[in-house]
């Protein structure tokens, strides 16, 4: 993508100075107009392409790059580190496997998504990834790399990206892969994006989902535009914003995206590809620090991610004893208890329950709000559950604004009252029908 | 020979508190207040807590942001810290993370020049503003360092070389020994930060300011410009629909009609 001023239309106005974010504009000298100039654009500019609409004269038009960009034409296919523990593949990754291959198709048909797999003794986990769409597998194995270390998988990856040139990396945002991810991407002197909530490569995709989901104006973005970098979409500024990030003059391209964001295919069993065996070139030099233990911890496992309903608490409750009731009502409704990023802090709960940016990203079918406000930063983690309700003394708090059903009053007597009657549901719709 | 740490620290907007403008789209920025990044605060007292214990302890705090952003170095000195650098220039501006992590690689350098070596950096996990946790690690490779993130536990051997940590897993954590020099990223679970001190607030401030040229950074390495990730757009998540009031005299009444409208709606 370019950005082309016509000088013969050009009013040297400057209105398109305003409208860029990035200082790009600059005047040249031109004598075919009464102000004597003309705008240029210069180095500075992202190809935010704002100025397309602020353009009075139609003197700013969008240059499209003939056949993509050829300084890329060596980098191809989408990798997926496929991050294993103790020889279990990460949920996340299967989930980013399906992401990429629908990524990858949407570039050209022979674009592939490659799972990468970093471990040792771990040959049967490709047969995983290419049941779940992968249809190459990087296999790289040393007995060094039985455990994650920074500085050998750092190694390892940067090396086979060195060799093998892929065009778009992704990973986890989980403990490892946000230690891991920005190691890498610093050495290969590129940009990472992380924690992305979505992932596009067509422009006319894009329009899509920014159609359907957000407020912003695609009157600029053109759906015949054939370039296909990848444009990531994650919350910013505490999840007050949204921003769309792209990476337009290095490659690969790497993201980072947080579990339960995308979606696993269906497994196809049997399903198989090609394994290539990559040889680390890897000693115990390159190793500097040591894992002496690595312990499970006995805390209670919470799974969010994978909840169908979760009863959460946050400040409203008053106190740590108000999980008491939150625990008894995630178990007369087969939920899993949730809180808000207060109710940690304050230390009424673990950090394992926390829903939101800083915590676990949730999308259960139904989302039981109780006392929880509803901080910007906390819709980020669980905006995307099906159904919301909100039970606040607050009638005008946040959360009321984004709930489906919205219960005004005391939750410790609302709750109670909803335990109660949950088991007779059926015959009070029936009732109610009649 | 003095146990030098360097704390990397960065002031932020109080994310919390900010509101979103309904009408127009965007941020409120006015009243909010600028804080000192919370995981940074238990990069400095994870510092403080070892120079509690030995003597010859001499911490560093750097940080990259607008000439305001020297409020952040009083506070770190205030709570213990003996000196404070503020890395300030607009051309280094409008960094990505791994602009930044150039920016502060050559103020680590330069630091390096006019002091000698280092022992530890500690930096917070990430920032509340961009969430992104990528310039502690990426710090570290520009200083061709061992890391560790997420760290939750912190012992030091005697000989002050050995360190063993507690990195913070989802299920559990992870005991690495590693040695020093090397970069630490921290969190909450860490240690409880301390308050500026009476004695601190009214002594003597060590507080620089560097610009890009102090640093001797290459300019071509910094900046908007220079940054490899660029903000291609950015919106306000679209509002949804307004949801249903349920109604009821009683809070039993209110239970019930929620789950007629559940049941309903076929959601239970």
């Amino acid at each position: 993508m370019a950005i082309e001023i016509l000088k013969e239309k050009c009013t040297g106005c400057g209105l398109c100075f305003k409208s860029c974010p990035y200082d790009a504009f600059e005047f040249e000298p031109y004598d075919g107009n009464k102000l004597k100039r003309v705008a240029k654009v210069n180095a500075k500019c992202s190809f935010c392409n704002q100025c397309l609409t602020a353009c009075k004269f139609g003197a700013i038009k969008e240059v499209q790059t003939a056949s993509g960009d050829d300084r890329f034409k060596d980098y191809k296919h989408i990798w997926v580190y496929a991050e294993q523990r103790h020889g279990k593949i990460q949920n996340v990754a299967l989930e980013l496997i399906g992401e990429g291959r629908k990524l990858a198709k949407d570039i050209s048909e022979d674009t592939q998504v490659c799972a990468v797999l970093v471990g040792d003794k771990i040959d049967h986990l490709a047969q995983e990834c290419f049941e779940y769409g992968a249809e190459k597998v990087y296999m790289i194995q040393d007995p060094l790399l039985e455990q994650y270390t920074t500085d050998g998988y750092t190694k390892v990856i940067y090396d086979a990206i060195q060799e093998f040139k892929p065009e778009i990396v992704l990973y986890g945002a989980t403990h490892i892969g946000r230690d891991l991810a920005p190691r890498i991407a610093a050495r290969c002197n590129t940009g990472l994006t992380a924690d992305c909530t979505h992932l596009d490569v067509k422009v006319s995709k894009y329009i899509e989902f920014a159609k359907a989901n957000t407020t912003l104006d695609t009157s600029t973005l053109d759906p015949n535009d054939p370039s296909t970098g990848i444009k990531q979409t994650r919350p910013a500024f505490g999840g007050n914003l949204m921003a769309t990030i792209i990476c337009p003059n290095t490659r690969p391209q790497m993201s980072t995206v947080r579990p339960g964001v995308m979606q696993k295919l269906e497994r196809v069993p049997g399903a198989t590809g090609e394994v290539v065996n990559v040889k680390p070139a890897i000693t115990k030099d390159d190793i500097h620090i040591t894992v002496k233990d690595v312990v499970k911890s006995a805390k209670e496992l919470v799974s969010l991610t994978d909840a169908k309903i979760i009863c959460s608490g946050g400040r409203g409750l008053g106190g740590p004893e108000g999980f008491n009731l939150i625990k008894e009502f995630a178990d007369k409704v087969g939920g899993v208890v949730g809180s808000s990023r207060a109710a940690v802090d304050a230390g009424w709960i673990d950090h394992s329950h926390q829903v939101g940016q800083t915590g676990t990203t949730v999308k259960p079918e139904i989302y039981f709000a109780c006392g929880i406000s509803g901080a910007i930063q906390h819709q980020a983690g669980m905006s995307g559950s099906k159904i919301i309700v909100a039970i606040n003394k607050d009638p005008d708090c946040p959360m009321m604004e984004i709930a489906d059903y919205g219960l005004v009053g005391d939750l410790y007597k609302i709750i109670p009252e909803i335990i109660k009657e949950w088991d007779n549901a059926e015959d009070l719709y029936d009732a109610s029908t009649r | 020979m003095a146990f030098n740490i360097i704390v990397c620290a960065k002031q932020v907007p109080d994310t919390n508190v900010i509101k979103i403008n309904p009408k127009t789209g965007t941020l409120i920025r006015d009243g909010v207040p600028s804080i000192l990044n919370h995981d940074d605060n238990n990069a400095l007292e994870e510092a403080l807590k070892i120079k509690d214990k030995y003597d010859d302890v001499h911490i560093t705090v750097i940080s990259m942001g607008p000439p305001q952003a020297s409020d952040l170095l009083f506070e770190c000195i205030a709570k213990g810290a003996d000196e404070g650098i503020l890395v300030s220039d607009r051309a280094v501006g409008g960094s990505d993370t791994w602009a930044t992590s150039n920016t502060l690689e050559a103020a680590v350098r330069k630091w390096v020049k006019e002091n000698g070596p280092y022992d530890i950096i500690f930096t917070g996990r990430q920032a509340i503003d961009g969430d992104t946790a990528q310039v502690g690690p990426q710090l570290a490779e520009k200083l061709d360092l061992p890391q560790v993130s997420y760290v939750e536990e912190f012992e030091m051997a005697e000989d002050r070389k050995t360190i063993t940590v507690k990195r913070q897993l989802e299920d559990g954590y992870e005991l690495i020994e590693l040695q020093t020099p090397c970069l630490l990223t921290t969190i909450k679970e860490l240690n409880t930060p301390r308050y500026m001190s009476v004695n601190g607030i009214f002594g003597a401030k060590d507080i620089k300011v560097w610009n890009a040229k102090d640093i001797e950074v290459d300019l071509t390495k910094v900046g908007l410009e220079a940054s490899p990730t660029n903000v291609f757009r950015s919106f306000t998540p679209a509002p949804k629909a307004p949801g249903m009031k349920i109604e009821g005299d009683t809070e039993n009444d209110l239970a019930k009609n929620l789950l007629i409208n559940l049941k309903g709606k076929h959601i239970i």
